[in-house]
């Protein structure tokens, strides 16, 4: 197998405060990964490091074998590194249609065109209907995001992500606050992924973890603890401890 | 395939002109003749609804607050004054595209310190940026009049043919088909999938990039093009009006901008337009109680604009029309409300 | 070489009376994130009511100054509490616009009550002069801005670091939602710390009379001031805004010394780099969030 996304000796502080240790992550062409740790452990900052909010105090960041350490924001997005948001950060005020239509014209490099409408270009209209009828909103497309109910609004959030057809994906708890009737969609949404897009998910919910990944890593304050599959992980006494020890985190 | 369709005749939708829009312009264009002997305001009205429509491009549109827009359209004012006065070029119509371009490239100069840092450096920047060109325009008073202005403009007839006359005529339809001109392209772009990308870079930056969107490089393409719309308006005022002095560059022009672009609305474009015909007849309401302290009636609806609530008072002047509209056509409103009144 | 030092002290005496002037505006932007460009308005007051006090009511010099403070304060107080409370939430636009409005009204305010005139102050005779140290020459009344404004700017320091409200300050300042998780009231925090602010503009207004001259365009012409001070400086603290103030002080009465036709441009130059080098200033962890 090869490696997708690599992260080497990954350090990041805030004053004197280390967030992320050295950590090493490695993640395998079409795997589907979840890094999952208590409250504080550091798991939002390594999503911030690899999308490139955040800058890192020393170490490297790879996809696909290329260095993307230094690379701004959207530069990785255009590379094929993709993410959805914890909490909501839609455009309230855009529609569905609006809002994937941004993320097509950008990957097929029309989101300059300032002289053409939208919706005059057959390639973009056409996957933008594909992920709108894929992910269950061809419905909706000209409702105003603000109006959907909450698991349609998931639902866009991986459209979005989706439509900038990545090769690895970061999935920030996908699931967060959807209520119970809708997880469903939202679960069913996930594990119709493409087996070629390659899956970080960062979860609280074991539940979704165990369902779905193929490969664990345990990340405790800011270092990774154990990484392995789910069945060592769950047997792991160390992981054990630190989440019996937090409580009822998991 | 059908989806595809039905995603086009969507995405399409918000570009297409509505039965509103073009009764605005109906009305407009039946405006010189309701009005025959009021052209000088009318140009003006018009030269400030193109100056408004170059802020809302940023700020109704990119969310840029910029204090100091005067700065652009001064720099248009003094080129086509000075392209006129020296007989550098005659013709109106090329002296105002280079004047606009002049404008264009401070624009594009001043727009990597506008990008950078927060709103608050923006407002200091742009600030500066106007401070700087007023100065500037002092120091070299030998070239710019200093605060005489540029004596002695005398304008060539449009194209070789359309001379200006002393009713303003002339000046009144060369302004409005350089406006509706000028806001035809705004409307192309604002509904291209660039001015879509402005508004998701004026909601939220960061969820913008991680979408793919380069924000800096987008917003200095939106800077650079208002600066020209700016620089176009200030020519066509030095134009028409034979005057350019250094209070083109005042902070009170910069804020009278902003103060016009909230009264007609931000992000449909429209809000420069209405602000402008409102914002004269205020101006001609106020300076008959009391010339000279205008300043302060400015400030007073400033205040009070923002502590009514924008939106609301668009929500209550809307009220009526909506009303109508509904009342006849029997459906939904559709007189367009001003978009960015949420933020 | 006496010329130098002169200009020196100059710049000094002219930065500080800036901190003075806009260390209320750092502070309330850092605690609120609040941007108000109606400050230099404070600061017109203080001037006005001052001028008014010693011209005409013939108060002395010193009594007149600690009223500008008071009333600059306690209008302060007065339009937090009634008006800027319910503009914190708002956006930076309509933060901008009613503070622009703000400044218009009491422009043309001033303008009809007091006439559009430049107004001085009258000074005791013990303040007027200079004398030579060393062979610099010393103005008395800038010896007095630098004594006063030094001796503010310590107090400051003093009141932030050791005192209870001090540190319920800086802790608001630092994560306002922190802060109100620690029980801290921040909206009383603010209301005194930006009516304290405006008292010190109104004192900074009736001192600076006599060398930035006082007249109904004063918070206009100064508002850039003033923003690049808080820019400049940060507002994380007020040793940013202190530094800020000083080198614009120096740099500005330099620059109108040795390249007097240049003037401007250089005191915005040099802050155009500061900018590009250092965008979130030049001492401030952000300039504002």
């Amino acid at each position: 197998m090869t490696v997708t996304l690599e992260t080497r000796d990954l350090q990041k502080s805030f004053g004197g405060l280390k967030v992320t240790r050295d950590l090493s992550l490695k993640v395998e062409q079409g795997a589907r990964h979840a890094l999952i740790g208590p409250n504080g452990a550091g798991k939002t900052t390594v999503i911030n490091l690899l999308t490139g909010v955040l800058q890192a105090d020393s170490g490297r960041i790879l996809l696909e074998g290329q260095d993307i350490t230094d690379l701004a924001v959207h530069k990785r997005v255009l590379r094929g590194l993709s993410r959805t948001f914890q909490i909501n950060q839609l455009y309230a005020d855009l529609t569905p249609l609006e809002t994937v239509g941004l993320a097509v014209s950008e990957r097929l490099g029309r989101g300059g065109d300032w002289w053409r409408r939208m919706g005059t270009r057959s390639d973009v209209n056409d996957e933008i209907a594909d992920i709108l009828t894929r992910f269950h909103l061809f419905d909706v497309m000209n409702e105003l995001t603000a109006t959907l109910p909450y698991g349609k609004q998931r639902l866009l959030e991986i459209a979005v992500a989706i439509a900038a057809k990545p090769r690895v994906l970061l999935l920030d708890e996908p699931a967060a606050g959807v209520p119970e009737s809708e997880r469903h969609d939202i679960l069913a949404a996930v594990s119709a992924l493409p087996r070629d897009v390659t899956v970080l998910l960062i979860e609280h919910d074991m539940d979704l973890v165990f369902s779905f990944a193929d490969r664990i890593s345990v990340l405790v304050n800011g270092a990774m603890l154990v990484e392995g599959p789910p069945e060592a992980v769950a047997r792991d006494p160390q992981v054990k401890a630190v989440y019996l020890g937090e409580g009822a985190d998991a | 395939m059908s989806a595809a369709n039905d995603v086009s005749t969507s995405a399409k939708a918000s570009s297409r002109w509505r039965v509103s829009e073009v009764l605005f312009w109906i009305v407009v264009l039946a405006c010189p003749f309701l009005f025959p002997s009021r052209y000088l305001i009318m140009t003006d009205i018009l030269r400030l609804a193109l100056f408004t429509l170059s802020l809302d491009l940023i700020l109704g549109y990119a969310g840029i607050v910029s204090l100091g827009h005067a700065a652009f359209f001064g720099v248009g004012a003094y080129s086509a004054g000075l392209l006129a006065l020296h007989g550098i070029i005659n013709e109106p119509v090329l002296a105002l595209i280079v004047a606009g371009l002049a404008a264009m490239v401070l624009g594009f100069f001043t727009s990597f310190l506008v990008i950078r840092g927060v709103d608050l450096t923006r407002l200091m920047v742009t600030l500066g940026i106007a401070l700087l060109m007023e100065a500037l325009g002092e120091r070299f008073s030998n070239i710019t009049g200093g605060t005489d202005g540029l004596q002695g403009i005398e304008m060539q007839p449009i194209l070789g043919m359309f001379a200006f006359d002393m009713f303003g005529k002339t000046g009144f339809w060369y302004c409005l088909i350089v406006l509706f001109l000028l806001f035809l392209l705004a409307r192309r772009i604002v509904h291209s999938p660039f001015g879509l990308s402005l508004r998701a870079i004026r909601n939220n930056p960061l969820r913008a990039s991680a979408i793919g969107i380069p924000v800096n490089r987008r917003l200095i393409a939106i800077y650079t093009l208002a600066a020209f719309y700016a620089g176009i308006a200030g020519a066509l005022f030095t134009q028409t009006t034979q005057l350019a002095s250094l209070d083109v560059f005042s902070f009170e022009r910069s804020a009278d901008l902003m103060l016009v672009l909230v009264i007609g609305g931000t992000g449909y474009l429209y809000g420069g337009l209405i602000g402008a015909v409102v914002f004269k007849m205020l101006q001609e309401l106020f300076q008959a109680i009391t010339p000279q302290y205008w300043l302060f009636w400015i400030g007073l609806v400033l205040v009070i604009m923002v502590m009514v609530g924008r939106a609301r008072i668009h929500r209550w002047v809307l009220w009526l029309p909506n009303l109508v509209i509904r009342q006849i056509a029997g459906r939904k409103a559709t007189v367009v409300v001003p978009e960015a009144d949420a933020s | 070489m006496t010329t130098v030092f002169t200009i020196l002290f100059d710049g000094v005496a002219y930065g500080m009376l800036l901190f003075v002037l806009a260390c209320g505006l750092a502070v309330t932007l850092g605690l609120m994130n609040f941007v108000n460009l109606a400050h230099g308005a404070f600061a017109m007051t203080g001037g006005y009511i001052c001028a008014v006090l010693v011209n005409n009511q013939g108060w002395p010099f010193f009594a007149a100054l600690p009223l500008a403070f008071v009333t600059s304060a306690a209008i302060g107080a007065a339009l937090e509490r009634t008006l800027y409370q319910h503009l914190y939430a708002r956006s930076h636009l309509d933060q901008v616009l009613f503070t622009i409005g703000l400044t218009f009204m009491s422009v043309a305010a001033v303008d009809y009550i007091m006439g559009s005139s430049r107004i001085f102050i009258k000074l005791p005779s013990a303040l007027e002069g200079q004398f030579d140290l060393f062979g610099v020459g010393i103005g008395r009344y800038r010896l007095m801005i630098v004594v006063i404004c030094g001796l503010l700017t310590l107090a400051l320091q003093l009141i932030l670091s050791r005192t209870r409200f001090g540190s319920r300050l800086r802790a608001a300042v630092d994560d306002p939602r922190a802060a109100i998780g620690l029980g801290i009231n921040v909206p009383q925090v603010f209301a005194f710390t930006f009516a304290f602010g405006c008292g010190l503009a109104g004192l900074g207004g009736a001192l600076s009379a006599e060398i930035l001259g006082l007249d109904p365009y004063f918070p206009l012409k100064f508002m850039i001031y003033f923003l690049i001070v808080v820019t400049v400086g940060g507002s994380s603290s007020i040793t940013g805004p202190f530094l800020a103030s000083l080198l614009l002080g120096i740099g500005d009465v330099a620059a109108k010394y040795y390249v007097p036709k240049m003037g401007p441009f250089v005191i915005y130059t040099i802050m155009i780099v500061i900018l590009i080098w250092r965008p979130n200033g030049l001492f401030g962890r952000t300039a504002a969030r």
